[in-house]
């Protein structure tokens, strides 16, 4: 910054005074027009302030004469879309699980309301493709615990697994063979061979021959004399290539010595009957429904 | 014959010619420094070939603008009869028998290109021709001052208006002028919405206050801009608002050819003296009727310079005035900087349209041209989408078979219902299942039908049985097929499995 006047030679004009590398700045005045402009800027600001919220004051801010709040306004959209979606809703809660299944109009509102109620309440545990993580189903695939048709899943969904909340929640419980002295840690071993020969895994045919009675007499109660499973006790198919906690000898080891307890929340008792059919309707789409 | 406009200006003795009293008020040694008001220019009215070609454009161009909402185009029941309409809500964009989806915004994009480098291209051969006859700006500002003229008089009586204290005639030509421009300028606005909705339905919707507040709100801007930019703002428009002005020096070179005064045979300008010897006095007479009729308020005889639009109005008061006095025309006309260098060097004067430059500009504009005639050409009515769900990647079913998930969508640009069958193709025993329409069942072909104008998603499955997937994906190309027409679209997509 300098104090004496400089005056650029070849136009005339006056600089600010600032030179960088013996270039300066020519103190031209702003145009006229960006002049009213930036002044009835300024006068609608005020006009601004009048009539919509503008100022925040201590606990609260000066609310403006015309009352708006883009709060009010949200929540107005929300009223508007909830009531135009009304009709579908009651239509849904009316009819059949099938029948929506089969009505496009029914199935296509069903599945974009089913997806975004998972999104919101089930992808914390089943993931946002509803791929599963270790100890929550894969609901992509077609191995159901406690069956996949859709009155099955719906049911599923309304009173949830294990849970205290609702007396009619599945219920099971696989002992804990290991930890409660039912079995050695031997013959979990050899239980384990045998679960893995029934998936086509490779197992030691010994161990696995060995495990075959102490098969029979613990577990095909519940998950059959061939591994099959039982949706009517929840207890998942052993003969396949799905895995709830992984398929390898030593977490199969864990799972017979500890077993294993899955809880799902009882959502008939936090959603209304609309979107738990439409969560069923979504998720039995996934792919594996039956 | 005496002077009849301005009463300072003064007759010389040559027939009908006459020496304006007029100031150059934005050449660059008279340009008012900032903060001080505009000096109104008052142009007069020009005759001959340019005058008249530019009314020409400013009917075509102006008609087109009007006319064009109210064409219509039969496409048959259920879409719109009108010729050119931005379907906003609908997202189509309809162009006589065009008819574009939004994913074909290329289409547009292409004509902006073609638009700007066809710019590029006159702006190179002939100067600023787009500024001087087909900006909007000039042709609305030429429609307005041809509006001002026909209330108040020409240049002379204009100025004298202006001098005049407020009386009751002066306040009636002043209201009269306002409303016809402000009229004008409604109907600027107005013609503009009309591009975006039937035409007929929103002109009755408007006139009866049931058009959409956006629409007013439109015709307000439009009209507030129309009368100000047209009206009031004028020459300050290009030369301080517009940007083409700044971009333009780097179209044109020396071969260009804009509006020159040739100072080789102007100069030494001296006024008209009867019997004069022109050989040892340039052509100029100094009458300063370029510079009377010159709507950017610049002297074309100070050389070429950025206020200049090169509109070639003072072309046609040259040339009038070297009629009168018996001098050659074309003292100022469309000449190059290249051209005075020869002359100055004794050369013949030539004009090089063809230059590396031009034919560049021209190449690329075909080109790009071309291309889009093509791609309108080959354009298929019929598309597919395929998006692989990113979430879960693959599935493994209970039988060791991998699943992946897409979603399928179909475009259906044509304007009648559709029945078609996917096929994929890549991997042996590929099974295709679309969610929801268990009627297929597992045929390795499913077919659906595709309402009309319509895009519609689907969800598909594909399944793969076990050990046929080698590594962690290989390629599947899904083909869509119209049964009726043998009509394909394909896409080239992946099948993912376990790493």
């Amino acid at each position: 910054m300098s104090d004496h006047r400089h005056v650029d030679e070849f136009t005339g004009v006056e600089t600010t005074g600032h030179e960088w590398d013996g270039i300066r700045e020519l103190d031209n005045p702003l145009p006229r027009w960006w002049q009213w402009v930036f002044w009835a800027c300024v006068v609608w600001s005020v006009g601004y302030w009048v009539v919509y919220p503008a100022w925040p004051l201590v606990s609260s801010h000066t609310k403006g004469m015309i009352g708006y709040s883009s709060r009010a306004e949200v929540a107005q959209e929300i009223k508007t879309a909830t009531a135009g979606m009304a009709g579908q809703l009651e239509r849904i809660r009316k009819a059949p699980l099938e029948q929506i299944r089969t009505d496009t109009g029914l199935r296509e509102f069903a599945m974009a309301g089913g997806r975004s109620a998972f999104n919101v309440n089930c992808s914390q545990c089943h993931g946002s493709g509803a791929q599963g993580f270790k100890g929550f189903p894969n609901l992509n695939d077609d191995e159901w615990i406690w069956g996949g048709t859709l009155d099955a899943i719906f049911r599923t969904i309304t009173h949830g697994i294990r849970n205290t909340e609702d007396e009619n929640a599945h219920q099971s419980e696989m002992p804990a063979f290991g930890r409660d002295g039912i079995l050695t840690k031997a013959q979990v071993a050899d239980v384990a061979e045998y679960v893995l020969s029934l998936s086509g895994q490779a197992a030691d045919g010994t161990a696995s021959a060995r495990g075959k009675p102490l098969f029979t007499d613990n577990c095909a109660a519940c998950h059959g004399d061939n591994g099959q499973g039982s949706t009517e006790f929840g207890a998942p198919a052993l003969n396949n290539n799905i895995w709830l906690y992984g398929g390898d000898k030593a977490t199969i080891v864990e799972t017979v010595t500890n077993s294993r307890r899955g809880v799902m929340p009882a959502w008939g008792r936090h959603l209304d009957e609309a979107t738990v059919k439409q969560l069923a309707i979504y998720v039995h789409s996934l792919g594996g429904g039956k | 014959m005496r002077s009849m406009g301005s009463l300072l200006d003064t007759a010389i003795d040559a027939p009908e010619v006459r020496e304006y009293d007029v100031e150059a008020v934005n050449r660059k040694e008279t340009r008012p420094p900032l903060y001080v008001p505009r000096k109104k220019i008052h142009p007069r009215r020009a005759h001959g070939f340019f005058r008249t070609f530019k009314w020409w454009v400013m009917a075509a161009t102006l008609g087109i603008y009007y006319v064009t909402p109210w064409l219509r185009w039969d496409r048959g029941p259920g879409a719109p009869d009108q010729a050119v309409l931005v379907d906003i809500p609908g997202r189509r964009f309809y162009f006589f028998f065009i008819e574009i989806w939004p994913q074909e915004f290329y289409y547009i994009a292409g004509l902006l290109i073609m638009a700007g480098l066809g710019l590029f291209l006159v702006t190179s051969v002939v100067g600023r021709a787009w500024c001087g006859y087909a900006c909007p700006q000039t042709v609305w500002t030429d429609l307005f001052i041809w509006v001002e003229r026909l209330v108040e008089g020409d240049r002379g009586a204009r100025i004298r208006l202006d001098k005049e204290p407020m009386s009751g005639a002066k306040a009636t030509k002043r209201l009269a002028k306002y409303v016809i421009w402000l009229l004008i300028a409604m109907g600027t606005g107005g013609a503009w919405v009309f591009y975006f909705a039937d035409a007929p339905t929103l002109l009755v919707d408007l006139v009866t206050g049931q058009a959409a507040t956006d629409a007013y709100a439109t015709v307000g801007v439009l009209t507030f801009t129309t009368f100000t930019l047209g009206g009031f703002m004028r020459e300050q428009v290009c030369t301080y608002m517009c940007p083409w002005p700044r971009i333009q020096a780097a179209m044109m070179d020396e071969e260009s050819l804009t509006v020159t005064y040739r100072t080789d045979r102007g100069e030494p300008r001296k006024p008209f003296e009867k019997n004069a010897d022109w050989d040892t006095r340039g052509d100029c007479i100094d009458c300063k009727a370029c510079v009377v009729v010159c709507p950017m308020g610049i002297d074309i005889r100070d050389g070429q310079q950025l206020e200049c639009i090169t509109c070639a109005l003072c072309i046609d008061a040259c040339d009038d005035v070297m009629g009168k006095i018996g001098r050659p025309r074309g003292l100022i006309d469309y000449d190059s900087i290249a051209n005075d260098e020869r002359r100055r060097a004794g050369k013949e004067t030539k004009l090089r349209l063809f230059r590396p430059r031009t034919l560049f500009y021209f190449a690329l504009w075909a080109l790009i041209g071309l291309g889009m005639v093509y791609v309108l050409l080959t354009r298929s009515d019929l598309d597919i989408n395929v998006i692989h769900d990113r979430n879960p990647l693959y599935t493994t079913l209970s039988d060791g078979s991998i699943r992946n998930g897409y979603t399928f969508k179909i475009l259906n640009k044509a304007r009648e219902q559709r029945t078609l069958t996917l096929h994929a193709s890549g991997l042996p025993g590929i099974a295709l299942k679309v969610v929801g329409s268990e009627d297929m069942g597992d045929s390795p072909d499913p077919y659906f039908t595709v309402k009309p104008d319509r895009l519609q998603s689907f969800r598909l499955l594909v399944t793969v049985p076990p050990g046929i997937l080698k590594g962690d994906a290989a390629d599947l190309r899904f083909v869509l097929k119209e049964i009726n027409t043998g009509q394909t679209a394909s896409y080239n997509s992946l099948f993912r499995g376990p790493q």
